[in-house]
Formats: structure tokens, C-alpha cells, sequence
């Protein structure tokens, strides 16, 4: 038991705090940007995408990948130690829909030479992913989805529509899960992955809105969209499991208690500042930091028993669950300490921690659905975790 | 970073586990909790001889492994709620002589801890809102060689079968500790009536002399083992709470595997379902706070926030666990013949032994606002 970094991974702490404060977009630190908030920001896609060049020209998008691939081989204690910086500097360009959803999926199920020609770009910072999961209707049930794809020589032909496609306005690429056979006996087993270039004709893309007045989300409609053959995760009808290991990625790979821990101490910075700070809410936000720390810890869990090779089965949504919902709750929080003002728009310059409140607060309802919602890890967690029977 | 047991931990483990499924079945913990004493001397001996007592003293007064050590054990402990006068005995005084004791003071009652002869326990409380130095009013008056010591002391843990304790008292420029003969003039014990059958009292000092070859560690300089040992207290106490937990949801977990309505396992039901992911989640964050804390104590690191947050943390969690646990097994569970209520019971007492959420919040507060 050790609940200590090697010194060699605080030296590697020491030098991403280092560069992000040379490096890291000043206005986004000052401004105390969350992970999550960060298109509330003007001109953020290209601050976001020039720091995920410079993260990745430092090689730190790669950290645990073999070195046959330009990766490092290191633990992957080190890319929770970069995220847990960007989190502390408020820094945006990391771009997790590539470097932790697509690129383990490829890097695990892919061809080598899906490898070498996807692998790199991912590596560099520059070519970045959308995810096409989710369809209008099929949601939880991932694997009800109706988009189809129809062999046609050496093509795929895909018609469908994805929903909930986060940054697919910007993307260069995409993911997709589609239907390749729909008289397979599990509906499950009649799915595909495949990679598509978001400039093949046929793709188009709206945005939607979320609450919070942010443009993440879009749908995407795909018309007679032809995809190569060659780019195919695994094989036809086995994409079920390749998309199962990107969302254990996903779950593992945005640190919510660290977004979640960050935002909760801008809110004690920024409450004490304004004199907010009373008796119930000192308590309450000991709790939360309690909350946190479990979150961390079991963060720190998953990512041992990653280093050691162990399966994470069930972890991941425990993981996913716990810190999603710490950020809920602390932005929940950051409201009630901040009463009237809190519940001011993001724009308004009367409104604390430059809008942040309301914004995190109004973003965070989204924590508990995205990467399979709240109940569909407690269905995980009892079902996978302790042998709870499916009621079919 | 490092999740895992090391070898000699999970040594202890199964060491513990073994002999407490052997030696400790249901129905002695539930003849013990009945019993007006709570321990047998047979079932003591057991333990002196399986090593279980001289568990994270110093080696050369026959002790054995560290703190983390004997937090896995009293993991296992809480799994089959085991009562005795072991946390008084190992965790409180054994640990405050091998911190505070003179080398004669060790050489005299450690062997015998470990030994199985002695039982200790500590004399500290007096106010249950105040573990600070203020809440010790008991006074000790020097006169000649010796204190004279009078006062009160209340929700002393196992007085019923204590030889000695440990007397937190007030000295002229600070807390003084005192090792008591519980059986010397002056002394009256008054056990509690608990409803978790639990063995505490009060012991009432009245002209109480000790002598001065009795104090341990130095005079008024006493407060910082009770810090300490406070510490350690309270992520014993989570240890054993994080045990009882899982027992409980491993109990819960087999009857609605196989207790049946509508048709189906009532574990087949989302409601029911969501239920155990989260005592789950709540037993696995109990588990990492605690075995955090228990480490910074074992690597002598500054372990206050993080005893703290765990005792917080842990009693509250284990305090959901056993309601959902009664929940699930329905009005079978509610029921006296039935063992639940006895982990019940006793969570709800471990979770204010030495200061439950409030204090520990308070605390937590101070440090980190």
C-alpha cells in the first residue's frame, strides 16, 4: 500500500505545471475555464486547438503508448497527472474523444495499418474526433441503434442519423457504430466500427444548444455516406466490443474529480472574497471535499489497477458516476453560496467567478447522462460487479 | 501509488479471517453481546496465541506487524462484529505505552498485552462535544511523590474488564497520563446499559493516588499522544465499520439473490438494484479514505485531515449501508433472532465513539477552509 507518486512522476508533475504556465492560455487561467465549460468561451476551438498541438508536440498525448506507435510506455499514472494540471491551470487542447475514446480502441482492435495512419495524427494534437454513438431513440440501448451501413464493393454505404455528436462541427473525424446486420440473432451482434472522414459527402451536421446556452452537441445525418472497407475497427459485426472499450475509456478518462475539486476550490476563493461563506455551507463544503476525495481515490484505483494490467470491468462506472456526479454537486454548491449572483447569466459582469457559476451549474445536468447515465452504471455496477440477475 | 496488500498483510488477513470464522460464529457474538463482560479468557488466550494481541507493538516486548497490519485485522473483526476488549486493549493502550512509555513502563505491561494478561483501556472523555485539551477536567494533584486524582470519566470503552487505564488527566500546565490500577481505592466503575450491547461505564475517581513513576510520557505534555491516539482510534474504529459494511452487503446480497416475488429474484429490480451499486460505491470509498488515513498514521505523516474525512466519511456510509441492508431484507431483518440488527447496532455506536461526522466535519473545516 503506498499512497504516494514516484518521484519521478512528481518531477513529471513539476514540468507540465512548468509549461502550462509558459504555455497554457493566460485569459482561460485567470478566467478559471472548466473542462466542461470551455464553449462558453469566444474563439475557443482554435485556442483548443492550438494547445492540443502544443500537448502533443511535447509528446504528452501519448504518454502510455507503445513506442512502436511514438508512444512513451509509461504508466498511465503520467496522463493522470497531465489531466489533473490542465484541470488545476484551467487549460484547454486536450482532446479526449481522440487521445483516450478512438485511440485505445484502435490501438487495441485496430489493423496496424489503421495504426499507423490514424495513430499519429492523434499523437501530434492535429487531427481531432467526434463520436458517433448515440441515435435519436436508442441511447442507453446502444445496441438497438438503426443507422445502416450496406456493403457495396469495397465500400460501406451508410445512411442513418447520430445524436448528442459532441463537437462534431469541428471534427475531422468520426467514429461510428452502425448496423451491418439486422437479422443477427442478438441485435448486438450485427454492429460495425468504422472511421469516417467528416468530409465525405452525405455528412451533415446541425448544432443543438444545450441549456447552458453552449454549442457542444449536434446531430448528424449521414446520406448514402460511402466509408472504405479498410476502415473498419476489428471486423464487420464485431463492433459491439470495440465500442464497449471505447466508453470504458471514456469513463475512465476525464477526471471529474479533479474539474469537480478545482471548481469547488474557486468557489471557497471567490465565496470568501464576497463574504458568502456561513456556518451550513462551511460543513457542506467539507463534505463535498470529502466527496472529491473518494472520487480521486477511486480514480487513483482504476488507474493502478490499469498500471498493473488488471481488467476494469465494472470500475470504470463507478469511477465515471462518482466524479461526474461530485462536479454536479459542487457546481450545485457553488449556486447556493453564491444565492442571487450565482443565478446570474454567464455574461453578466455582476455575476461571480467570471459567469462561472451559473454556467458549470447549468452544463453539469449533463454529467449524469453523458458516457452511459447515472442508472445505467448502477445497472453495471450490480449487474457486472456483483451478480445481480437481468431482468429480461 | 499502490492499491494492493503487501505479503504479511495478506498474511493477516487470512490469519484473521480463519481464525475468527472458527472462533467466532453468530451465536457467540450474540451470547457475548448478552454477556455481562462480553470476552471469554478461553477465547482471549486464542487470540495472545495466534499473535493477535501484540499486533503493531514493538517487536522486542512481544510485539508483532504495524499499524496497517492491524487495521486488516480489524477489518476482518468487523466483518463478524466481533465484541471484546481488543480495541481497548491493542488499539488504545497498547499503542499509548508503546508511543508515550518509558522503556520499564513497556517492559511491564506490553509482554503482558501481548500476552494476553493485561487489558487496558483509556480514560479520556468528559464532554462529547470537546476532544480538545478543555474537555479534560479530571484533576491530578501533586503531593509528594505521588497525584491525588479526582473527577469523572464517562463512555470508557470495556471498564467492565479493564485492568488498567490510561487517565487522561489536568496537571498544573497541561494533561498529564496517568496508568491506573483500575482495582486501587478510590475507584468506583459504572457500567452502561447499551442498546448494542457494547461493554462501556464511567469510572469516578475519588482521592485516587497514583504514583509519579506511573505517569506516561511527561508531565502536561500529554495531549499529543491523545492527538495521536485519537487518530488511530478513529481509523480503527473506520476499519471495523468498513468490515461490518461489507458483511452486511454480502448478507443483503445472498437474500436477494434468493428471495423471490412476482416471479422473479427481488436482486432482479432496478429499485433494488441501485440500491446495492450504491452501498457498493459507498463500502469502496469508505475502504480508500480509510486505508489512507491508516497509511499516512503507519508512514508517521501528518494523517489529521485524512482521519478526519474517513471517520466522517465511513460512519455515515456505513450508517446508509445497514439501513438499505434492513430494507432489502424486509421484516425478516427487523427481527431479534435475526444477526443484522447487531451490526446495526454497533456501526451506530463505533460512529460516535471519539467524535462521529459532526466533530470530524468541524474538524475537516478548520483545516481546510
Amino acid at each position: 500500500m503506498d499512497f504516494r507518486f514516484s518521484p519521478e512522476e512528481e518531477n513529471f508533475r513539476q514540468e507540465v505545471a512548468a509549461f502550462l504556465k509558459k504555455e497554457g492560455p493566460k485569459e482561460w487561467h485567470k478566467r478559471k475555464v472548466s473542462f466542461f465549460d470551455m464553449s462558453g468561451q469566444e474563439n475557443w476551438i482554435a485556442v483548443h486547438r492550438d494547445m492540443s498541438r502544443k500537448l502533443g508536440a511535447k509528446g504528452w498525448l501519448s504518454l502510455h503508448w507503445p513506442k512502436e506507435y511514438g508512444g512513451k510506455e509509461l504508466s498511465p499514472f503520467y496522463r493522470l497527472i497531465l489531466r489533473e494540471e490542465l484541470a488545476k491551470y484551467h487549460c484547454p487542447g486536450y482532446h479526449s474523444l481522440s487521445v483516450d475514446f478512438v485511440a485505445p480502441a484502435i490501438l487495441l482492435k485496430g489493423s496496424d495499418e489503421l495504426k499507423k495512419r490514424f495513430l499519429p495524427g492523434i499523437a501530434s494534437g492535429e487531427v481531432m474526433w467526434c463520436e458517433g454513438l448515440s441515435e435519436p431513440g436508442h441511447g442507453s440501448d446502444l445496441a438497438a441503434i438503426e443507422t445502416f451501413a450496406k456493403e457495396d464493393g469495397d465500400f460501406y454505404v451508410v445512411n442513418g442519423q447520430k445524436i448528442w455528436t459532441t463537437y462534431a462541427h469541428f471534427a475531422d473525424w468520426m467514429f461510428l457504430l452502425a448496423r451491418t446486420d439486422r437479422n443477427a440473432e442478438r441485435n448486438y451482434r450485427g454492429l460495425t466500427f468504422f472511421l469516417v472522414d467528416m468530409k465525405t459527402p452525405g455528412i451533415t451536421v446541425n448544432p443543438i444548444i444545450n441549456m447552458a446556452g453552449h454549442h457542444d452537441f449536434n446531430e448528424v445525418f449521414l446520406d448514402d455516406v460511402r466509408i472504405p472497407k479498410e476502415n473498419i475497427v476489428d471486423a464487420v459485426n464485431k463492433g459491439w466490443y470495440v465500442a464497449m472499450s471505447v466508453l470504458d475509456n471514456e469513463r475512465t478518462s476525464d477526471l471529474g474529480y479533479a474539474i469537480a475539486g478545482t471548481l469547488l476550490d474557486d468557489i471557497i476563493e471567490g465565496a470568501k472574497e464576497m463574504d458568502m461563506l456561513n456556518a451550513r455551507n462551511k460543513i457542506r463544503m467539507a463534505e463535498l471535499y470529502t466527496e472529491c476525495e473518494i472520487a480521486r481515490l477511486t480514480h487513483y484505483h482504476v488507474t493502478w489497477m490499469l498500471s498493473q494490467g488488471k481488467p476494469l470491468d465494472y470500475y470504470a462506472a463507478i469511477c465515471k458516476l462518482l466524479g461526474f456526479e461530485a462536479i454536479q454537486h459542487v457546481a450545485e454548491f457553488g449556486l447556493e453560496v453564491f444565492k442571487n449572483y450565482g443565478i446570474l447569466s454567464d455574461h453578466s459582469p455582476l455575476a461571480p467567478l467570471y459567469g462561472r457559476i451559473s454556467s458549470c451549474y447549468l452544463r453539469s445536468f449533463g454529467h449524469s447522462m453523458e458516457a452511459g447515465t447515472s442508472e445505467m452504471d448502477r445497472d453495471v455496477i450490480a449487474q457486472r460487479g456483483m451478480g445481480l440477475p437481468r431482468l429480461r | 501509488m499502490d492499491f494492493g496488500l503487501n505479503e504479511q498483510q495478506e498474511m493477516m488477513q487470512t490469519l484473521a479471517k480463519d481464525f475468527l470464522t472458527a472462533e467466532y460464529p453468530d451465536k457467540v457474538l450474540k451470547a457475548m453481546v448478552k454477556d455481562e463482560l462480553g470476552y471469554t479468557p478461553e477465547l482471549w488466550k486464542k487470540m495472545a496465541q495466534t499473535n493477535l494481541l501484540g499486533l503493531s507493538l514493538p517487536e522486542e516486548y512481544g510485539g508483532v506487524g504495524d499499524f496497517l497490519d492491524l487495521v486488516v485485522v480489524l477489518e476482518e473483526m468487523g466483518r463478524v462484529c466481533y465484541l471484546g476488549p481488543y480495541f481497548s486493549t491493542v488499539v488504545l493502550g497498547g499503542s499509548l505505552i508503546a508511543s508515550a512509555g518509558s522503556n520499564e513502563q513497556k517492559q511491564k505491561y506490553l509482554p503482558g498485552i501481548a500476552a494476553g494478561k493485561t487489558i487496558f483501556t483509556l480514560a479520556l472523555t468528559e464532554s462529547l462535544n470537546d476532544y480538545t485539551t478543555s474537555g479534560v477536567k479530571l484533576k491530578a494533584t501533586a503531593q509528594g511523590d505521588s497525584y491525588i486524582l479526582n473527577g469523572k470519566k464517562i463512555f470508557v470503552t470495556d471498564v467492565q474488564t479493564a485492568n488498567y487505564a490510561v487517565c487522561a488527566a489536568r496537571t498544573r500546565k497541561g494533561i498529564t497520563l496517568f496508568i491506573v490500577d483500575l482495582t486501587i481505592a478510590g475507584i468506583t466503575v459504572n457500567p452502561y446499559q447499551t442498546a448494542a450491547g457494547d461493554k462501556q461505564g464511567e469510572i469516578i475517581f475519588k482521592d485516587v493516588k497514583v504514583l509519579a513513576e506511573d505517569i506516561l510520557g511527561e508531565v502536561d505534555n500529554g495531549w499529543d499522544y491523545i492527538v495521536k491516539t485519537l487518530q488511530k482510534a478513529n481509523v480503527a474504529r473506520c476499519a471495523e465499520m468498513v468490515g461490518m459494511a461489507a458483511q452486511a452487503l454480502e448478507l443483503a446480497l445472498d437474500y436477494a439473490k434468493e428471495r423471490n416475488a412476482f416471479g422473479h429474484p427481488i436482486g432482479a429490480f432496478q429499485s433494488i438494484q441501485h440500491r446495492f451499486a450504491d452501498m457498493k460505491m459507498d463500502i469502496d470509498g469508505a475502504r480508500f479514505l480509510m486505508y489512507q488515513a491508516a497509511w499516512k498514521i503507519n508512514e508517521s505523516l501528518d494523517a489529521a485531515k485524512e482521519t478526519a474525512m474517513a471517520k466522517a466519511f465511513v460512519s455515515q456510509a456505513c450508517k446508509r449501508v445497514m439501513h438499505s441492508a434492513h430494507q432489502i431484507f424486509g421484516a425478516i431483518g427487523f427481527t431479534e433472532d435475526h444477526i443484522l440488527h447487531y451490526y446495526t447496532k454497533r456501526a451506530r455506536a463505533y460512529e460516535f465513539s471519539f467524535g462521529g461526522p459532526d466533530e470530524q466535519l468541524a474538524k475537516l473545516v478548520d483545516i481546510v477552509v
